[in-house]
């Protein structure tokens, strides 16, 4: 197995998931997409887990998904309370930070 | 009374104060007062006239050669002299007090230092010139009184008087005529809008002219003189409210001010010449024997000449005379007449030394002296013959005769333009007076409208007038004859022949004019309107006086009298070397001749209508010379239009243009400059630049603000994007130099 | 007595601030109140100047009297508090309180608009402080503060009473005078640097003959401009002709008599005595600007419609004689410029009120509109006449001793002056005398001679009345007084006068 097999599959899937994130209207999509970073994450650090025969990774990783988890909960949360307020996910709507 | 003499002076002062604040409420609206001072001031003169008289003629003056070596010898006998001076006034001075004031002191006396009065340095008596070159007649001593008037810079001026025969001869003349004009007033000035101030004015006046005249000192002299030129623009503009009179007040003013500028200046020069002192015997003491450089004497003589030029109406400053005749007639006859007009002429006569030796009269030819007075003499008898207002005439005729007393100081003739003084105060204040007793009675000082045919309805004004002329004339034997006379002898005897023959001419045309004179006033038809009738006592009588003195007061300088040389002629004189000549009978009868064809030239002319009538209308040249007298040689279009004109009109404006636009122009125009430069400042360094800069400040971080805003959307992609490319950045730069 | 010897001066410069402070507190409305404070004050300064006079040594007129020497005063600049007159200034102090209480008298019934006496008066008492503070100051810095002090008063006289073009000319006033000044406080500084580090006037005196010759000069030139200008001296006068004005009756009476002798006083003690070197060079222009000055100003006085503005050119004329008897730096000369200072005080004094009484019956001042005024006025006429001769230097009136002395001083000025140049101005100085003539007698005869125009002839003029009396008859009996009776003066300057012409007699060589 060669180390950089799953790191260009890490890479790619870590690509798709900040195209997603920069370039989708809709929230959960973006969600979705940072899901999929944090996934591409995680499989860089198992295969450098595996690369270096250490544990460390895989603890790594559980970490990640937890936190992801958490994340995504929170992350979907606000997602619902943009809709209840306008009526909309799209992202390119809510500006209201704008200087 | 001689060393008293202070007092002549005093009472008309005194006069004048009363009368400015009592005169009112007298019944004789102050004549009361003029009358009684100035006849106490005759009285005080004659005395003092008869005490100069007796006086022992005991003092004999070297001629100026010898002045110096007298004076080394005087000085060793000063200090004994003077020593036996005040002893010898002591024990004498009580007696003389007792016994009230003889001549009997040999030695004159003064106040302080026992500075000898007698100058020209040899005091001891008796002493004989070791030269036999002309007998030197002993005189009398002038009498001196002087007391410290201030300090300046360490220097003593003392005030007081010198009498001698010049001083009493003159103070006699003053006051008597004075006194007459007093009297003549009381009734040609009587119900006058200013009767009293007219008096008061009078005794000021008078009081001026003693002053001078009695003056041991020329500060003194100023003073008086001054007095005279402020009373004579007070008694000329007497009726100010008629614009003419004023006018000519002032023109009389500035015209002897300007003149006077001399004066100022030649005081200075010899005070500082002769040792910074005013005196007048020292000043000629010491420009007799040389003391004084040429130069400075040369020109503080020129400079006192101009004073005289100005005060004895001489060419070419004679023009306020005959416009000062707006003055009433008394006036006239006092000042323009008798006393004031002669203030320079006494003048010279006083500071003789100075005048002989900055001119060197003594050395015959031509001198400015002379020649002012030549000038004069001719100018103004022809200016005489174009008037018809009769005081116009006697003015012109006063002018020119004291041309001749000008010319006689000036020939070196000094006794002759003195004794020429003296009798022609006498004959000049009667014909005035004689013109206001027949304006009295016409109303008017026209001759040609309204005179004519009087001697027979004034009588007494006529015959007096009549004598007057005739003296003027210089006919013998009344007063002007000698007078003109011994002018003439001195002329040709010291060599001067160029002014012996203006004499000549001036004495034909005097005598030419005044007939014209007489016969239009007195002859003929009457041309005017009334009745007129012969003037009151009050006027005919000081008329009669002075008709007498007219005739008589000539004998007093008569060859083989000559008392009036003895009891004038003074150190100054003597030492001087002034010549004396024989009455000459062939000059004598020339002189006569000139007078006598003057008159009868005049009476063919205009009595008879013989001779060339109508010649004006004929003849362009003399239409052009007529006119040119007309208008008095134009010399009045010179100095009113054109000098005082030009300087109050335009030369005045023009330094008041400059002072606003040039001067103050520079000040408004630094102002404005300062102002401007203010308002730069604060318009573009401060608020601009300054402020700019600050605002600035604060505008450019608005400006990047309002820039940087832009990358703010609100949009949270937008926002992940930029991490993104950051970390990018920084990934790739930690790997690429990592 | 040794009390008032000490406390003379020093009573003499500050009571009126007594009296300033007592008016402070009487209400604006009580006039007579206001009127009797300040005359009391002016009266009691004035006794106070009687009693220097009784006690003034005339045995050592040369010397400083009344001087209880120099007490501390600013330390930080070594300024001392150091008073004293002599035979010069014993005559200006005199003049300055008696002036200032006939201003008072005069103001009875005279107030100009807007009538308010405190502050007019309050006003006049700052500006005695100020002037009798200026002649018995011994220190320069002492000197300048009085000095300077009687700008403000006379400014806010100009500025509130004065004529229609008052804030032109009190502004004028204020900064040209401020100007010179700046540079005389330079030269203050300049003497204060280089001969010894002391304000101190009579030590300056011994002291400053070491100052090198180019620095003497410059400093002069300071001390010049500053007394020039107040003097007034050609080309820097054009701030008196609007001031005198524009200015109150009173307030032009202040200014013409003593005021403008704070100028050529600061000449005679401070500039001359203490740099004889500089003055002898710089005689020769300040000669030559006299002159100028007398001729300029009296081609001025011809040229003016206004009588008031022709009084004021007259002042500059005046003033070219007595800075032309100090430009000779003789005895005769300085006697003359003091003599002339007082005389020129009483008699253009007298001219102003005369003008200001008459604006005040007639409403103008305009020369073309006067006329007869001895017909309706005879009183008030005479004592116009009495006072133009006075002013033309009639001898027997004070005015002559100031022109004449200068004259005859040029003829022969201190030894290291040109002769020559000196004797030319002297001749232009005696053709000033005819001018002055000219415009004097010239403005009578419009005024006082002829009949009264159409305009005023119906209207009832009244002559002179009571306090017009009371304040004008002493300077009128003075003029005359001091006329014919010069030793009053004469007596009291020389010596002092001789002290500082001791100088040159000493510098110019034999």
């Amino acid at each position: 197995m060669y180390l950089n097999q799953f790191l260009l599959l890490a890479a790619f899937l870590f690509c798709v998931g900040v195209y997603g994130v920069l370039a989708r209207k809709n929230g959960v999509l973006v969600l979705m997409s940072v899901e999929l970073i944090l996934n591409a994450v995680n499989v860089n650090l198992v295969a450098f887990g595996a690369f270096h025969n250490t544990v460390v990774g895989q603890v790594f990783a559980l970490f990640v998904i937890a936190i992801a988890a958490a994340e995504v909960g929170v992350g979907l949360a606000i997602v619902l309370l943009i809709y209840r307020n306008k009526q909309s996910i799209d992202l390119s709507e809510v500006d209201l930070m704008k200087g | 009374m001689l060393r008293n003499a202070f007092l002549i002076p005093l009472l008309p002062v005194v006069s004048f104060a009363l009368i400015l604040f009592f005169g009112k409420r007298l019944p004789g609206k102050g004549h009361e007062i003029g009358i009684l001072f100035v006849g106490g001031a005759f009285v005080l003169s004659s005395i003092c006239a008869v005490q100069w008289i007796s006086r022992p003629a005991d003092y004999t003056v070297p001629a100026a050669g010898h002045a110096e070596e007298s004076a080394a010898a005087a000085e060793g006998d000063h200090a004994e002299e003077s020593a036996a001076a005040a002893e010898g006034d002591h024990a004498e001075e009580s007696a003389a007090a007792a016994e009230g004031d003889h001549a009997e002191e040999p030695t004159a006396v003064s106040e302080d230092h026992a500075e000898e009065s007698a100058t020209a340095g040899a005091v001891s008596e008796g002493e004989e010139p070791t030269e036999g070159e002309h007998e030197v007649e002993p005189i009398r001593r002038p009498v001196d009184r002087q007391v410290t008037w201030f300090e300046s810079g360490g220097v003593e001026i003392k005030a007081g008087t010198h009498m001698d025969g010049l001083s009493v001869m003159l103070v006699f003349v003053v006051t008597l005529i004075s006194l007459l004009v007093h009297v003549f007033s009381t009734n040609y000035m009587h119900d006058d809008r200013r009767y009293t101030h007219f008096f008061a004015a009078l005794s000021l006046f008078t009081a001026g002219m003693l002053v001078m005249v009695t003056s041991s000192n020329t500060l003194q002299l100023l003073f008086g003189w001054e007095m005279m030129g402020l009373c004579s623009f007070m008694l000329i503009g007497h009726w100010w409210e008629e614009k003419n009179n004023s006018d000519a007040a002032l023109k009389a003013f500035f015209t002897t001010r300007t003149g006077d500028i001399g004066l100022l200046v030649g005081i200075s020069i010899l005070f500082f010449a002769a040792g910074q002192t005013f005196d007048i015997a020292t000043i000629n003491d010491q420009a007799l024997s040389g003391a004084i450089g040429h130069a400075a004497l040369l020109a503080a003589a020129a400079a006192l000449l101009c004073a005289v030029i100005g005060k004895s109406a001489q060419f070419p400053l004679h023009t306020w005379l005959p416009d000062a005749m707006a003055g009433p007639t008394p006036v006239s006859a006092l000042i323009h007449a008798a006393t004031m007009v002669v203030a320079g002429v006494y003048l010279i006569a006083r500071l003789y030394g100075v005048f002989w030796q900055a001119f060197d009269i003594g050395g015959g030819g031509i001198n400015p002296v002379a020649l002012v007075g030549g000038i004069t003499i001719l100018i103004a008898a022809a200016l005489a013959f174009v008037q018809s207002d009769i005081k116009k005439v006697l003015a012109y005729s006063t002018v020119s005769q004291l041309g001749y007393m000008v010319m006689a100081l000036g020939v070196g003739a000094w006794t002759a333009g003195i004794f020429h003084l003296f009798t022609h105060a006498f004959f000049k204040g009667l014909l005035f007076l004689g013109a206001g007793s027949v304006s009295h009675s016409v109303h008017s000082f026209d001759m040609k409208k309204d005179m004519g045919g009087l001697k027979n309805t004034m009588p007494i004004t006529y015959r007096t007038f009549l004598v007057g002329s005739v003296a003027l004339a210089g006919v013998p034997p009344l007063a002007g004859f000698w007078s003109k006379d011994e002018i003439l002898v001195g002329a040709s005897g010291n060599g001067y022949p160029l002014f012996l023959v203006i004499g000549l001419i001036g004495a034909f045309m005097t005598a030419c004019y005044m007939t014209r004179c007489v016969y239009l006033t007195f002859f003929g038809e009457f041309r005017g309107h009334g009745h007129p009738h012969e003037s009151p006592k009050a006027i005919t009588g000081p008329l009669v006086i002075l008709a007498g003195f007219s005739v008589f007061a000539g004998f007093l300088n008569a060859p083989g009298i000559e008392l009036f040389s003895k009891w004038t002629e003074n150190t100054t004189v003597i030492a001087a070397g002034v010549a004396h000549h024989e009455f000459s009978i062939p000059l004598a009868f020339v002189g006569t001749l000139m007078g006598v064809l003057g008159i009868a030239a005049g009476w063919a002319y205009y009595a008879r209508n013989l001779g060339p009538h109508r010649l004006t209308q004929r003849s362009r040249p003399a239409l052009a010379g007529y006119r040119f007298l007309e208008n008095k040689y134009f010399l009045d279009r010179l100095y009113t239009d054109m000098v005082v004109g030009g300087i109050k009109g335009p030369v005045a404006r023009a330094t008041y243009w400059i002072n606003q636009n040039v001067i103050d122009g520079v000040l408004n125009g630094t102002a404005a400059v300062s102002r401007a430069v203010a308002n730069f400042t604060y318009d573009v360094v401060d608020q601009k630049l300054v402020d700019g800069a600050v605002n600035g400040a604060g505008v450019g971080a608005e400006e990047g603000g309002s820039v940087l805003r832009v990358l703010q959307t609100g949009r949270v992609q937008q926002y992940a994007a930029f991490l993104f490319g950051a970390v990018v950045l920084m990934g790739g730069a930690l790997v690429l130099f990592a | 007595m040794d009390w008032f010897d000490s406390w003379a001066l020093t009573l003499a410069t500050f009571l009126p601030v007594v009296g300033i402070v007592v008016l402070a507190f009487v209400p604006r409305a009580q006039e007579s109140l206001i009127k009797t404070v300040t005359l009391v004050t002016t009266l009691a300064t004035a006794a106070v100047g009687v009693g220097i006079l009784a006690n003034f040594d005339y045995g050592s007129k040369g010397a400083l009297q009344f001087d209880p020497g120099p007490k501390t005063w600013i330390d930080a600049i070594n300024s001392q508090y150091h008073v004293g007159i002599d035979g010069i200034s014993l005559p200006l102090l005199v003049l300055s309180m008696f002036i200032s209480i006939l201003c008072v008298v005069y103001s009875w019934d005279h107030f100009p608009e807007p009538h308010n006496p405190k502050a007019f008066l309050m006003l006049l008492l700052v500006l005695e402080v100020g002037m009798n503070g200026t002649f018995v100051a011994q220190d320069l810095i002492l000197f300048f503060v009085f000095f300077e002090l009687v700008l403000l008063p006379m400014y806010f006289m100009i500025g509130v009473w004065g004529g229609p073009n008052r804030q032109y000319a009190s502004i004028k006033f204020f900064l040209f005078t401020l100007f010179g000044s700046a540079l005389m406080i330079l030269g203050f500084l300049a003497l204060f640097f280089n001969a010894g580090n002391t304000f101190d006037i009579p030590t300056l005196v011994e002291q400053a003959g070491n100052i090198p010759h180019n620095t003497q000069l410059w400093i002069f030139g300071g001390l010049f401009m500053g007394f020039a200008i107040k003097v007034p001296m050609f080309p820097f006068h054009t701030w008196l002709p609007d001031a005198h004005t524009e200015a109150p009756t009173v307030g032009s009476v202040v200014l013409a008599a003593v005021l403008l002798k704070l100028g050529t006083y600061g000449f005679i003690r401070i500039a001359i005595p203490i740099l004889p070197e500089a003055a002898i060079t710089w005689a020769p222009i300040i000669g030559g600007l006299a002159v100028v000055g007398i001729i300029y100003g009296a081609l001025g006085c011809l040229a003016q419609k206004d009588m008031k503005r022709l009084i004021a050119f007259s002042s500059v004329a005046h003033m070219g004689f007595v800075m032309l008897g100090i430009a000779t730096l003789t005895d005769f000369g300085i006697n003359a410029a003091v003599f002339g200072m007082v005389a020129h005080g009483l008699i253009t004094g007298m001219l102003f009120f005369v003008a200001g009484s008459i604006q005040e019956r007639f409403g103008t001042r305009e020369l073309a509109r006067l006329g007869g005024l001895l017909v309706q006025a005879p009183k008030l006429g005479w004592i116009l006449g009495f006072c133009a001769m006075a002013s033309l230097g009639l001898p027997g009136l004070a005015g002559f001793w100031g022109e004449f002395p200068a004259i005859l001083s040029a003829y022969q000025p201190a030894p290291g002056l040109s002769e020559p140049l000196f004797r030319f101005y002297m001749v232009v100085a005696a053709v000033g005398t005819v001018f002055a003539a000219g415009y004097l007698l010239w403005m009578y005869q419009r005024t006082a001679f002829g009949t009264p125009k159409e305009e005023f002839a119906k209207e009832h003029i009244h002559d002179v009345h009571g306090p017009e009396w009371l304040a004008w008859s002493p300077m009128l009996a003075l003029i005359f007084v001091l006329g014919v009776y010069p030793r009053l003066l004469f007596g009291v300057t020389d010596e002092a006068v001789q002290t500082v012409t001791a100088a040159f007699r000493a510098v110019g060589g034999p």
